[in-house]
């Protein structure tokens, strides 16, 4: 995983409740045995007039000037400013690479779906959680303002707004310190192997049915 | 004296380690896997030079991409087959356990694990799916996780995680006939709203969660994801032990006296806390409809479209426009004048064999409706069709004028062959009405499967209560 310390860049807004993992990179795309090329695809039915398919020339194919990222003026951003319960549907981590892909680091919002989030910090992006109020002022903002940049330094967890105002932002220890050391969980986790051996063990003993399953 | 929910039982049981800041290490006792969230983290245990940590914790099953038609001609999308394939070559190169396609135990994921027995009270159950919260119906602690915790739990038997908060869902009262456990769970996330349960697990009960079949259980618990939890379950009893009892995977003889013993604690103590408790009568329940693009956008038969004016947060209403203009709806619209022109009655939601004996005896006797382009009945598994075949319920649909189908998602997510073309609007059993789910452009609207039985003989939704005497 890409480390992650300060970031910084240009905000897109996307004004939509709810947007989900489906509206993220459609299933066609899910038929990838890779983890990259998404970008291209996401938001493929909103970005795009016509309907998409794995293997298609991208190029070719008729965009929809009224999407958002399909803006001149968005063109290059890479922190997305979203509304309330962004990521929600299927656990695909597909939806995550799409966004990374395009170069979506870091994303705002009121709350996000529990597996989305998780799966954000598994890939070196920053999902980050702001009031309504604070996320409603930043639409109205980023909407007046051509080019609104801004600056995300995690070890900080501080925002340095476009207009030089400092907000500051909740995130867990230890999400936080794997994401700046760009740390692998497996490496982690199998530090402990030990452990997990010796609960397995007594898990064994407890629940013996639950193991070495005949079929 | 215990005082912990059932979601604390099961953590607790499970928790190798926790840290300083609270994140515990989980131990996972079943992992299940498809096609299409699985080959990247193949990839990555194959390219950091790992090997499983517990091969026979893991059961595998190609399901989103698989045809519903000619199977025995095998998979005609070069993608989807190569995705297929892929799965098959790393269970055989790693030694995991495989229903392959053409296995009479092939099914959906979620429909073959608690049918095999592979899913058990007590367990801890992930897959790379966020319908694994079905398998909480067997007092089981299940989730679903990402590409890479697949990867993680591959290479260490374990996730790492916080724990999250107690919600209660209390169903109090008794269904009437005709209203089902889709119309329990719809009501819940028409309550709840899709982002209720977020950062909680969900324990369903009540009189009626008590009431309801292992199939009914699992149908709700499906859905706890619809409503934002990660993880739906319900505790343990007779109901549970019996529908496990001589199962493949189930522990016999003095195993299974042990497991049976140890499984009556899977419940809430009497004095458990939760953080927060939702309670719903199911007394006055009607059968559902969803008119939008999401699950909590959920209304009764006898109701009619929301007018957005009268919704006072204005991004709700924004929502609420779009997803009219979307699903070509105006407001005031009587739900039964509503006419679909597809119906699909599968995925793991509702395409177990008690969802199909319902929508069965809905059909018997009548024909489609001719304003129905297609109406489909995919069985969840090879076993639900075996069964089903065997209690003449496929014929019942054919001589009505459906497509009896081989077992797979099929239509819930239109991965496969099987989708709606734009503008089509389909009455589906499945648990998802977003945008293009089912096909580019198409239009679901999400009900029980009795529910969708009648509308396909019809021609527009109609109340099933109506229609029973
Ligand atoms: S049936 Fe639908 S919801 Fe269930 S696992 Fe398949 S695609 Fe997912």
């Amino acid at each position: 995983m890409e480390k992650f310390d300060k970031h910084s860049g240009l905000v897109v807004p996307l004004d939509r409740h709810n947007v989900d993992t489906d509206a993220i990179i459609p299933k066609q795309f899910l038929k990838s045995i890779k983890r990259s090329g998404f970008g291209p695809h996401l938001f493929d039915e909103w970005r795009y007039h016509d309907h998409g398919e794995p293997g298609m020339d991208d190029t070719q194919r008729k965009k929809n000037p009224d999407f958002v990222l399909n803006h001149p003026r968005y063109e290059g951003a890479n922190i997305l400013l979203a509304r309330h319960n962004f990521g929600c549907g299927s656990s695909r981590e597909h939806a995550v690479w799409a966004l990374l892909d395009h170069g979506i680091r870091v994303i705002l919002a009121p709350s996000f779906a529990d597996i989305f989030f998780s799966n954000c910090f598994k890939n070196g992006v920053l999902p980050i959680v702001l009031d309504e109020d604070t996320i409603d002022r930043l639409f109205t903002d980023v909407d007046a303002t051509h080019g609104y940049q801004m600056t995300v330094d995690l070890p900080a967890q501080q925002i340095h707004l476009h207009d030089g105002e400092i907000l500051n932002f909740d995130v867990d220890p230890f999400r936080k310190d794997c994401h700046i050391r760009g740390l692998d969980d497996i490496g982690l986790t199998l530090e402990h192997s030990a452990e997990i051996r010796g609960f397995e063990e007594k898990h064994r003993h407890k629940a013996p049915w639950l193991f070495d399953v005949t079929n | 004296m215990s005082n912990k929910t059932l979601y604390d039982k099961l953590w607790d049981s499970h928790l190798v380690r926790e840290d300083e800041h609270g994140t515990g290490l989980i131990y996972i006792d079943r992992h299940l896997i498809h096609e299409v969230t699985s080959p990247q983290a193949f990839e990555g245990l194959r390219l950091a030079g790992r090997r499983p940590w517990r091969v026979d914790s893991i059961l595998a099953v190609p399901d989103h991409n698989v045809p519903t038609t000619r199977r025995s001609e095998g998979i005609a999308d070069p993608v989807s087959r190569i995705q297929v394939e892929t799965l098959d070559q790393n269970c055989t190169d790693l030694g995991i356990t495989e229903f392959l396609m053409n296995d009479p135990r092939q099914g959906i994921v979620h429909v073959i694990g608690p049918e095999q027995g592979a899913t058990l009270p007590g367990m801890t159950v992930v897959c790379g799916d966020s319908h694994t919260s079905t398998h909480g119906a067997f007092g089981a602690l299940a989730f679903g996780i990402g590409t890479s915790d697949v990867e993680h739990v591959l290479a260490t038997q374990c996730l790492i995680m916080k724990k999250s908060q107690n919600l209660e869902i209390r169903v109090d009262g008794q269904l009437v006939p005709g209203v089902s456990a889709k119309d329990v769970v719809l009501a819940i996330i028409g309550k709840t709203g899709t982002a209720g349960g977020t950062g909680c697990s969900i324990e369903f009960t009540g009189p009626v969660m008590q009431g309801l079949s292992m199939e009914g259980r699992m149908t709700v618990c499906n859905m706890a994801i619809e409503a934002g939890a990660r993880a739906g379950m319900v505790a343990v009893d007779d109901t549970t032990v019996n529908y496990l009892a001589n199962r493949p995977y189930a522990p016999t003889g003095e195993l299974w006296d042990r497991a049976v013993a140890s499984w009556q604690q899977l419940h809430s103590d009497p004095d458990a806390v939760f953080e927060r408790t939702v309670t719903l009568d199911a007394s006055t329940l009607k059968p559902q409809v969803t008119w939008g693009t999401s699950p909590e956008m959920v209304i009764p038969v006898d109701g009619v479209i929301p007018d957005p004016d009268n919704e006072p947060d204005s991004i709700k209403q924004e929502g609420m426009r779009k997803a009219l203009a979307y699903m070509d709806l105006k407001p005031g619209t009587a739900v039964t004048d509503i006419r679909p022109d597809h119906v699909f009655i599968g995925s793991c939601t509702n395409a177990r064999i008690e969802d199909l004996r319902a929508a069965a005896s809905a059909v018997r006797g009548r024909k489609v409706a001719r304003n129905i382009k297609q109406a489909l009945v995919v069985p969840g598994s090879g076993l639900v069709k075996r069964q089903a075949e065997a209690e003449g319920l496929d014929d019942i649909f054919k001589s009505a004028g459906f497509e009896w189908r081989e077992p797979g998602c099929s239509m819930c997510l239109a991965m496969n062959a099987d989708r709606l073309e734009p503008g089509d609007r389909c009455a589906s059993t499945s648990n998802r009405n977003f945008e293009g789910r089912q096909g580019r452009g198409g239009r679901t609207h999400l009900v029980s499967p009795a529910m969708a039985a009648v509308a396909a003989v019809t021609g527009h939704f109609s109340d099933i209560r109506k229609e029973q005497d």
